[in-house]
């Protein structure tokens, strides 16, 4: 990841930047500042979450679905069986691993791929709407559901709970969160899994003649991406204490992931960041210019903007971004997704 | 040298089409064999039931005494037997040198340090006179360069067995003759047994100890390359015309004194 560089820099860099954005807080922005920079990092975690898998050509649109099990999974918990999010989380991030194992084994023992397995995938985030929905009893249905709030003016911090009125905890939480994806992402950016995965994804029955699993190797991706995924669907719920159907699962946040990633970059560690930025900004800018009087406006705009992205910089604007300063300053070289 | 793969009675079917119809022949240690027929032969099929790429519909393929038949191409490459890939496909996103690694990190049999991995690559490049430049891509490669990035590939993995398919399909003259010395040279070197299918006959005949020759899926002849280059049957199936210039260029291999192993005709 040599000419990425330039944004990921020497380590000082990075420490002058994060210790920048460490004091957002402190520098008296409102509240609403606050929330859409929450917004965009944890979204961001759950964009990073789906790179992993998803820049090695595993096109998943049903990440959904993963972060449904991780926002219902720890909010029921919590409501029905009383139990603290910080045993909710981890059941529910084990749940939609097993899911990534359900899903991923019949795909990638029948070799299910690409369009296909899109296609499997998108049913998998529908099926999971429609099951929030259709067990309204427990969670709300399509109304959404509320995790027992604890906290009040009086009593602002619930540990157990992991419920927090202030803006500021909710924004340290989110970065810690979304450097952990970060980091992660890193780790699998150096293993001999990406070597495996990047072989796999151009040749897989060479791969296995090399002796590469090429199941186990692609359940283990999807298994860290889908548990990564599920880990930012519990945090989304614990800190907008409301989700719905339609905000944690279904289709459009499937795709929105997607739109986010492709438009950001997913084959640099900052490219799904890039992605929340514009995605969020994107959704704030329109619904406060034209308020509710177009709904749906920005889906279509995702949509528009997704084939051009596609058509036109398959890479992303970070990864453009990069391989426009790369250009000028080291001779061009084959990059994937070109 | 001991019989290392006994294959016995080998058929494939697809659908109602039998293309490997009860094939059988014995691989000694250390040996080169060539598995040589027309087009539609079954050659091909042989090859991918040995590799694990199809699973045969009946007989058997024994490697040191276990049955290997039906085992996925990841068991089989654990087993020690590497192929190359006639249209050679390589691992386009990853430099030369990665393509190698990671064929020597996941081949090995057991686990490996990462920094082994890539002493074994360089030392698979070396073999293959290909650059062990870290910065090197696949696209900078030519014909003859992706056929020997099959061939470090599948080295990599410390085979026993290697498993070469049309090596010298797409090469000149110059380069058939430099790959056909490679594998010559790997088998004196590394002591890796080979099984050799190529249409190119020449050649092969020149590097190879002994033949089997296939035609609508069953063995018509095998033996040393003398033998079967003279034998009536494969000289009407096969070789035709050229019948006469193979025939010398094996002559000229005896003349020249090579060592061929004893013939051990199944």
């Amino acid at each position: 990841m040599g000419s990425s560089s330039f944004l990921t820099g020497t380590n000082a860099f990075k420490g002058v930047l994060l210790a920048a954005l460490l004091t957002l807080p402190l520098l008296g922005f409102s509240d609403y500042v606050l929330h859409i920079a929450i917004s965009i990092l944890l979204w961001a975690f759950v964009y990073t979450s789906w790179s992993i898998m998803g820049r090695f050509g595993l096109v998943s649109l049903g990440h959904g679905a993963f972060l449904g099990i991780g926002a219902y999974g720890t909010t029921m918990l919590w409501n029905h069986y009383g139990l603290t999010p910080w045993v909710g989380i981890p059941i529910s991030i084990v749940l939609s691993g097993i899911l990534g194992l359900l899903i991923g084994l019949p795909c990638f023992r029948f070799k299910i791929t690409g369009h296909y397995f899109a296609l499997v995938t998108l049913a998998l985030t529908e099926v999971a709407r429609l099951l929030i929905v259709a067990l309204r009893d427990h969670t709300g249905g399509s109304l959404g559901v509320t995790p027992v709030g604890m906290v009040s003016p009086e009593n602002p911090v619930s540990f157990y709970a992991l419920q927090f009125a202030s803006k500021s905890v909710w924004f340290y939480i989110v970065v810690g969160v979304w450097l952990v994806g970060l980091l992660i992402w890193r780790a699998v950016d150096r293993s001999m899994l990406r070597y495996a995965m990047e072989a796999i994804s151009q040749e897989e029955d060479a791969s296995a003649s090399v002796g590469i699993n090429v199941t186990r190797t692609k359940l283990t991706v999807t298994v860290i991406s889908a548990a990564m995924t599920a880990f930012g669907g519990a945090v989304y719920g614990q800190y907008q204490q409301y989700i719905n159907p339609e905000t944690v699962s279904g289709i459009a946040i499937s795709l929105q992931i997607v739109f986010a990633v492709i438009a950001g970059g997913m084959f640099v560690q900052l490219g799904p960041t890039v992605g929340a930025v514009i995605t969020i900004l994107l959704g704030e800018g329109l619904r406060l210019g034209f308020g509710n009087q177009f709904h749906g406006l920005d889906v279509t705009i995702y949509g528009l903007m997704l084939i051009l992205f596609i058509i036109y910089m398959p890479r992303g604007v970070l990864g453009k971004a990069i391989d426009a300063f790369a250009a000028r300053t080291a001779p061009p070289r084959v990059q994937p997704g070109e | 040298m001991g019989s290392m793969l006994q294959v016995r009675d080998l058929t494939k079917r697809f659908g109602g089409f039998t293309a490997v119809d009860r094939i059988g022949f014995d691989l000694d240690e250390g040996e080169i064999l060539g598995l040589i027929g027309p087009n539609g032969s079954g050659k091909s099929t042989t090859f991918n039931l040995i590799a694990g790429a199809l699973a045969p519909t009946g007989g058997s393929i024994v490697l040191d005494g276990r049955e290997i038949g039906g085992k996925s191409p990841t068991e089989v490459c654990h087993m020690g037997i590497a192929r190359t890939y006639q249209i050679p496909r390589p691992f386009r996103k990853l430099t030369v040198l990665e393509n190698v690694a990671v064929a020597a990190y996941y081949g090995a049999n057991s686990l490996i340090s990462r920094s082994e991995a890539w002493r074994r690559a360089e030392e698979a490049l070396a073999l293959t006179r290909l650059p062990n430049d870290p910065s090197v891509r696949v696209d900078g490669l030519g014909a003859a360069g992706l056929k020997k990035l099959e061939l470090a590939r599948a080295l990599a993995t410390q085979p026993r067995l290697l498993l070469a398919d049309e090596s010298l399909g797409g090469l000149d003259e110059q380069e058939m003759d430099q790959a056909a010395d490679m594998l010559s040279d790997i088998r004196r070197e590394k002591g890796i047994t080979i099984i050799w299918v190529e249409h190119i006959m020449g050649v092969l005949m020149r590097v190879v100890d002994r033949c089997v020759v296939l035609d609508h899926g069953e063995v018509i002849a095998s033996g040393l390359p003398h033998d079967v280059a003279h034998d009536p049957k494969v000289v009407e199936v096969y070789l035709g015309s050229d019948a006469e210039t193979i025939q010398t260029q094996v002559a000229g291999r005896r003349a020249s004194a090579e060592t061929g192993t004893e013939a051990a005709v199944c």
